[in-house]
């Protein structure tokens, strides 16, 4: 299980594919079709980049107003103060009920069937009525 | 109220000696999968619910011309269900993006975070660790919450990756809500302690499964006077534990690798034993033997702790279900037994009086001024920070 391999011929870690590794255990998946999750947990990983690269311009943008020169240290360094993390907040609440969308109107023809009638049967309904 | 927006900005989750350093980008990933976790107990669990009374139920009732009896026919019905596939599929996947993206952070530091550990760790007599102790089988083969390797996999000499991985990643999943120093809970224990035990004055201390410490650090603080022993069967934990403590400031604890089904600790010989969320990590044989270890270590008068989520007895059987979810698919696989066992009957059996026996329950104490305080009206199952304290007398 333990591998140390801190020698001096170690070859040198590969952390981009271990990052990336898989636990033990089956995964289980839950969609009828696993490619289609498969494609799901692709889109999901491209929405968190697409969420950096967001709160990335964020910063140069604030940065840049504020001092009207800027480094690459000064934004890895940035911290928002709370006025910027509640307007970064609420872009990312969006941001998910975005990505998420679907999901959440899936939910909302549960819970109201009375609004989620096949448009057949209306026409139906209208031509009968 | 909090000034700070919930879940919080990463840039305010607190900095320890053996803290990985962090860019921008990486801390915008884990504000970026804080925002999701909450999104998806706050607004896609609750349909989980909806789905089952409004659909799920009644198909189960049509068919079988009953009720579901167990949370297993739950699991059974529901896993065909389209909603609960959409919000499993998301939150499974929202777990592997936070393995991954802590370990990205972790790995590709690791020469330096492990030399930053080291020379806390150095020549102190408060670091045993034990190269032949057998891990045993719970932990050895169970990559816990899908992080790979698990707790004891180590990548280089004196590896501290897996617990540094594991420290920087709990604000991710739990929205900010075990705390800067993800410490919640173990405020929570100093507290109830302070406010139901408060004539005890332990002398000896000790933590089963410690971890990384996080959840012994406030109990050590509120008894600044007593000799803590921590242990926990993993290497790469303790070696963490020990200098992320040492660079708190906090020296009165000594982090021991060993069993916590055999302990090398003379009999009746703590004040105060306690565990947080170690016991549903452990098996089935192993947790009687702990139980029974832990009657063997305490002095008489000892009093003897456990924070765990709730039993099942006396919930629905779909609450059950939900509470579930992490057994089979977040790598938890003796959390449904766990869950399920009669705990008062099994410290019975390990030779605890019932009449001394008690349950409680403890919330989460973080700093309210930033992180808030939690939404009592959402319910994520398995991972809101607050639990059953189980508890007795010897």
């Amino acid at each position: 299980m333990t591998s140390p391999n801190s020698g001096p011929q170690a070859a040198p870690l590969d952390w981009i594919a271990l990052s990336g590794a898989k636990p033990s255990g089956k995964r289980p998946y839950f969609l009828d079709d696993p490619a289609v999750e498969r494609v799901l947990a692709i889109t999901l990983a491209i929405a968190q980049e697409v969420a950096v690269l967001r709160e990335r311009l964020d910063t140069v943008e604030r940065l840049l107003e504020a001092s009207g020169g800027l480094k690459r240290e000064t934004i890895e360094a940035y911290v928002p103060d709370p006025a910027a993390a509640n307007e970064r907040a609420e872009w990312s609440r969006m941001y998910v009920a975005r990505v998420l969308r679907i999901v959440q109107q899936e939910l909302e023809a549960l819970s109201s069937p009375e609004k989620n009638i096949e448009l057949s049967t209306t026409a139906d309904e209208l031509g009968r009525t | 109220m909090s000034i700070w927006p919930s879940p919080p900005p990463y840039s305010l989750v607190g900095k320890h000696g053996v803290s990985p350093e962090t860019g921008h980008d990486d801390r915008a990933r884990f504000n970026f999968l804080a925002q999701l976790n909450t999104h998806l107990a706050t607004h896609v669990l609750p349909g989980n619910a909806r789905a089952f009374e409004q659909r799920v139920k009644p198909q189960f009732v049509k068919e079988m011309g009953r009720e579901p009896e167990d949370r297993h026919e739950v699991r059974k019905a529901m896993l065909a269900d389209s909603h609960f596939q959409m919000w499993s599929a998301l939150r499974r996947s929202s777990m592997e993006l936070r393995q991954q993206n802590g370990r990205a952070v972790v790995l590709r530091q690791l020469d330096e975070l492990n030399a930053k550990a080291a020379a806390l760790n150095r020549d102190s007599t408060q670091l045993r660790l034990d190269p032949t102790l057998a891990i045993p089988a719970y932990i050895r083969k169970v990559d816990f919450h899908c992080m790979p390797g698990g707790y004891i996999t180590e990548h280089a000499a004196e590896d501290v990756s897996a617990a540094a991985n594991y420290d920087i990643g709990i604000f991710a999943t739990t929205g900010g809500g075990l705390g800067r120093y993800n410490d919640g809970a173990g405020h929570a224990v100093a507290h109830w302690l302070q406010t139901h035990a408060s004539t005890l004055k332990p002398k000896r201390i000790l933590d089963l499964g410690c971890g990384l410490g996080h959840s012994l650090l406030p109990v050590a603080e509120a008894y600044p006077d007593a000799d803590i022993i921590a242990i926990d069967v993993a290497a790469p934990l303790l070696r963490f534990a020990h200098a992320r403590a040492r660079s708190m400031g906090v020296n009165n604890i000594t982090f021991v690798q060993a069993n916590a089904e055999s302990v090398r600790e003379p009999d009746a010989s703590f004040d105060l034993v306690f565990t947080t969320m170690f016991l549903h990590e452990t098996s089935s044989v192993a947790i009687r033997r702990i139980l029974a270890e832990t009657h063997r270590l305490l002095k008489p008068g000892g009093l003897c702790l456990h924070l765990e989520q709730a039993q099942y007895a006396g919930l629905a059987p779909f609450q059950q279900f939900m509470r579930d979810w992490d057994c089979l698919y977040n790598n938890e696989p003796f959390w449904g037994h766990m869950h399920e066992l009669d705990l008062e009957a099994l410290m019975e059996t390990a030779g605890f009086s019932r009449a001394a026996m008690f349950q409680s329950k403890a919330d989460a104490i973080v700093d309210e001024a930033i992180f808030g305080k939690a939404n009592p009206d959402v319910e994520d199952y398995g991972r809101k920070a607050t639990w059953d304290v189980f508890g007795v007398r010897k």
